[in-house]
């Protein structure tokens, strides 16, 4: 393979893992968060980015066997999806409040397609590359363009899919917690029953409840999904913090829905009294791409509005 | 095996003349509204479950989930 080809493939390799690491840096909410889980997607990060980038090199080199193998690679980096839902999925017991399947399957998913995402980058960097050598016949001008495609390419993928949060999706406010005897309500949407004075009383003075108007019907659709309301429930106590402990199940944050307006309501005992940060924790939780429903894209669902 | 109860009442809570008469769930009868309360509170904490007010005397423990 000529030397061009071969510093195509490493600066491909090179910029598609700082992609990946790009990634990585960002997901303060999921889980890598010690050396180990970093090294484990750091490394599939660097093979994804090898196998982007070797596509066009062994394409031009006239090796064929070199570029159908990369499809095959490709395939391998579905186990990572495995994995993630897998590893969650038993650390799920261990939650106060529990994730949820439906965040689960977005982060599984999330973490597959980043690999992708680190293989595109690679790919686009180190064609460039290739291309601007056999124009421009200087490897310095070809590695420049080289970067700027990669770097371009990040760009546009990282802006390309940034998915809504609940903050595009919904008018947030803070509202009183009420109780109706037992029953504590927000915004006049019964949440649960508390049996127990104390916890009555906590909950007035230490709680903050949350209304969630959805701006349009599709929001008010994909609002109802219970695994969106659940990633809601856990994004805010993780963020924000609760008081809970195993034997307070009355605690745990609830987020309900008025059937006859879709409007979401919350309740929560944070660590702190601080409605900003409740509302802030609120409107960047992810929606969940198994959550999301679009009625008034079809016919029916327009005539509905 | 690992078996899990969900959405159970374990226990009830009553005055002493209170609806309940009995059923799959352990009954405690007490007079003292304060008492009821604080054995209510005790259950819930043991078994893990929440307390529900029925407002009528009673009190029942359900586990959730």
């Amino acid at each position: 393979m000529p030397s061009h080809l071969i510093a195509a493939v490493a600066l491909g390799t090179a910029i598609g893992a700082l992609a990946r690491f790009d990634t990585l840096r960002i997901d303060y909410r999921q889980y890598p968060s010690y050396p180990q889980g970093y090294t484990i997607h750091m490394t599939l990060g660097v093979i994804a980015s090898f196998l982007g980038a070797v596509a066009i090199p062994a394409l031009s080199a006239r090796d064929f066997a070199a570029a159908s193998f990369l499809a095959l690679a490709a395939t391998q980096f579905r186990e990572v999806r495995n994995i993630e839902r897998e590893t969650l999925l038993n650390l799920e017991e261990s939650e106060l409040v529990p994730r949820g399947k439906a965040y689960i399957e977005g982060i599984a998913r999330v973490f597959e397609a980043r690999n992708y995402l680190a293989m595109m980058t690679a790919f686009v960097t180190s064609g460039a590359t290739v291309i601007a050598g056999s124009l421009l016949n200087s490897l310095a001008w070809a590695l420049a363009a080289g970067v700027v495609a990669g770097a371009l390419a990040w760009w546009a993928i990282k802006r390309g899919v940034r998915g809504p949060h609940v903050g595009d999706l919904v008018e947030l406010r803070i509202v009183p917690i009420q109780f109706d005897g037992p029953l504590l309500t927000v915004g006049g949407v019964a949440l649960m029953n508390i049996g127990l004075e104390e916890a009555r009383q906590r909950y007035l003075q230490e709680g903050i409840g949350v209304e969630m108007i959805p701006k349009n019907p599709d929001a008010k659709a994909t609002l109802a999904n219970i695994g969106q309301r659940q990633a809601i429930a856990h994004d805010a106590s993780t963020l924000v913090g609760i008081t809970k402990e195993v034997d307070e199940p009355y605690f745990t944050p609830l987020v309900r829905r008025d059937g006859r307006s879709g409007k979401v309501v919350m309740a929560i005992v944070p660590a702190e009294k601080n409605p900003e940060a409740l509302l802030e924790a609120l409107r960047r939780v992810p929606v969940l791409e198994a959550a999301v429903r679009r009625p008034t894209k079809s016919l029916a669902g327009r005539l509905m509005d | 095996m690992n078996v899990n109860l969900t959405h159970a009442i374990l226990a009830v809570i009553t005055s002493e003349e209170g609806p309940v008469e009995s059923g799959g769930a352990v009954v405690f009868r007490i007079r003292d509204e304060k008492e009821r309360e604080r054995v209510a509170k005790y259950i819930g904490t043991v078994t893990l479950g929440m307390v529900h007010d029925l407002r009528n005397g009673t009190y029942i423990v359900v586990k959730h989930g």
